[in-house]
């Protein structure tokens, strides 16, 4: 399956990525509008989380792993593996916030919901026809969307 | 049949998982006990708190089975297993033959001898019945005690709060959640539960339950010389593994059901996964049960591979706690409490009564072996990946990681370009 895949090496840091994800997830698909109100009156957040040490950065999100830790250990069915997609697909329905994909995920790449008693996680911008919106967005290539 | 699974819980889904990744094919037959689909086991809290309703307890859509070309046989319990003629019997009589055989009958709850115990209105807490007779039993009684603070314990103290009833928590041990926390964690969790008004008393227990002359319970006796008026009993001391049908087949069983890395038990082609199994734990390197929901699946995922013809080796079970206590998240992982005369572990810890605020760090020589969060869990699955893949800690990271920050790019060059950015290497060489 195709993922998304950050290069360390061509990452500069700007966080461009989680602008373009939560423009992408937002009501209003308005980068101000987003940011500015969405973010506080919705909790909306980015998937992706920027990572900076000295002048190394790199920008990650969910891996879709094939055997999801996450999935593992999800008490509620909100988290499973799409056999037909290979994606690892959230419920948000399901989910109760237990946390548990929280603390399995080795990758980071589960956050809390900043209101909701609900977890935010990269769904590869599901639907998008572009595709995921962090490296249409990322202006060094530094994430790539491809099967390997 | 080719495959056989006794027991319709998350072990199961993970062998129905693990199977279907090498073997599309071949059907899976599961025979359950409780007649209901999968359901995750934790949630019955959430439902006796009234949380969530009955419809969100499946743990997978009904497509799954089909999809998985799975056939369920509920309702149905297995009686007996012949691992010569390679059969099961259900209690309706039938016998079934097998290829490959996965036991994944989890637990039962554990019940220590307290007198006055035999008797109508006392319970246990571990599975949809009993949560389903506690929610119609919670709207005529008053007070509950739970015997019991460990996590199952808490979950029907708190569930059972919730619908309105007074709740007393007794725990042996000093703190609750004993194996998972150490003092200063249960002691935040502790005062968070006290703040809402549920009573927990630790280093105390129930002596005996005391009930009138047609049989009612009155209250109980506790070892501090106390007594508490209740008209409900919990018992929620834990499980003790369900191995009763294994052992009397002849298949080798300890503390629980014997297993080698592949999950694989004595007998051949019987493997066997979950709560019932005692299976190589990633830390220790020896064999333990340790009945917890991701070890249950992790696995059955590995069994279910093995079941069909794959050659995998269980990585080892992790223990791993996430319990919040009303809106005060903690999460537990690994080694919590090292041996105190033992040099080789080295802690770090950071409390902040205030902010109720708590992270405690162990160290093992040059690695993370396992970690303690209350309130600020954000973080947790980063700690996670140092304690699961076993990477030594340099002094600078380990300052790092002491002052809260663990990171991604803290990890060595090669396992990072492995996890995040396999498969372009060009660029380095
Ligand atoms: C209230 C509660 C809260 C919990 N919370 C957490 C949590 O937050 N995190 C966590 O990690 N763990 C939690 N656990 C523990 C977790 O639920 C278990 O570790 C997990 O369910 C074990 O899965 P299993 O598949 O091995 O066994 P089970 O889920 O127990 O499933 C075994 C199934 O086998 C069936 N069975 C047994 N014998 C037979 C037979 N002879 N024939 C046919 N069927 C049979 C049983 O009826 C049962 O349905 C909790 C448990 C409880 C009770
Ligand atoms: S959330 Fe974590 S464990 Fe789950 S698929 Fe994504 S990276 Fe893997
Ligand atoms: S927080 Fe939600 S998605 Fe994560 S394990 Fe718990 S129920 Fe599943």
């Amino acid at each position: 399956m195709k993922r998304v895949y950050p290069d360390k090496e061509y990452c500069i840091g700007c966080h461009l990525c989680e602008l373009a994800c939560i423009t992408a997830h937002s009501t209003s698909q308005d980068l101000i509008i987003a940011y500015r109100d969405e973010r506080t009156s919705s909790g909306l957040s980015p998937c992706k989380r920027v990572f900076e040490k000295g002048d190394t950065c790199v920008a990650i999100s969910c891996r879709h792993c094939d055997e999801p830790s996450c999935v593992a250990a999800c008490i509620s069915g909100g988290l499973h593996k799409d056999p037909e997609t290979g994606r690892t697909v959230y419920d948000r329905d399901k989910c109760v916030g237990c946390w548990s994909c929280l603390m399995a995920c080795p990758y980071g790449a589960i956050r809390r919901h900043p209101i909701e008693n609900k977890i935010v996680k990269c769904d590869l911008c599901e639907g998008r026809a572009e595709g995921p919106a962090c490296v249409q967005a990322c202006p060094n290539a530094a994430l790539k969307y491809e099967e390997r | 049949m080719k495959y056989v699974i006794i027991g319709n819980g998350i072990a199961s889904i993970g062998a129905i998982e693990g199977i279907r990744k090498v073997d599309a094919e071949n059907e899976i037959l599961v025979i359950g006990s409780e007649d209901s689909p999968a359901y995750g086991r934790p949630l019955i809290s959430y439902l006796l708190a009234g949380k969530i309703g009955p419809d969100r307890l499946s743990l997978r859509p009904a497509e799954f089975y089909k999809k998985s070309n799975v056939t369920l046989k509920l309702g149905t319990t297995v009686t007996a297993i012949d691992t010569k003629a390679r059969t099961v019997t259900t209690d309706s009589g039938e016998s079934i033959g097998y290829e490959n055989l996965l036991v994944a009958t989890g637990g039962i709850p554990f019940t220590p001898p307290i007198p006055g115990a035999d008797g109508k209105d006392v319970y246990n807490f571990t599975n949809l019945s009993h949560a389903q007779t506690l929610i119609s039993k919670a709207r005529e009684i008053k007070r509950a005690v739970v015997i019991g603070g460990g996590l199952i314990g808490l979950k029907a103290g708190e569930s059972l709060f919730d619908r309105g009833v007074e709740v007393t928590i007794l725990e042996l041990s000093p703190r609750i959640l004993s194996l998972a926390f150490d003092e200063n964690a249960a002691s935040l969790a502790g005062n968070r539960l006290a703040e809402v008004g549920l009573d927990v008393r630790c280093g105390v227990s129930a002596k005996e339950i005391q009930r009138d002359s047609a049989g009612n319970i009155k209250g109980v006796h506790l070892t501090d010389g106390d007594f508490l008026q209740t008209d409900v009993v919990v018992i929620a001391i834990g499980v003790v593994p369900d191995y009763g049908l294994a052992k009397a087949s002849g298949i080798e069983v300890d503390r629980g059901i014997r297993v080698d890395d592949h999950m694989r038990t004595s007998a051949p082609d019987v493997y066997a996964a979950g709560d019932v199994a005692q299976a190589r734990d990633l830390l220790y390197g020896d064999d333990r049960v340790i009945p917890i929901w991701t070890n249950a699946y992790n696995q059955g995922f590995c069994a279910g591979k093995n079941m069909a013809g794959d050659t995998v080796r269980f990585l080892g079970s992790l223990a791993m706690n996430s319990i919040s206590f009303y809106g005060l998240p903690t999460i537990s992982v690994g080694t919590v409490n090292p041996p105190e005369d033992d040099g080789s572990y080295r802690i770090s810890a950071v409390l902040d009564e205030k902010k109720k605020s708590y992270r405690k760090l162990v160290f093992q020589d040059d690695h993370l072996v396992g970690y303690v969060l209350v309130g600020d869990i954000d973080m947790a699955g980063m700690y996670t990946a140092f304690v699961k893949f076993q990477m030594p800690i340099p002094e600078e990271s380990r300052r790092q990681l002491m002052a809260g920050e663990p990171d991604v790019l803290m990890w060595p060059d090669d396992f990072f370009r492995e996890t995040w950015n396999p498969g372009n290497h060009d660029q380095d060489s």
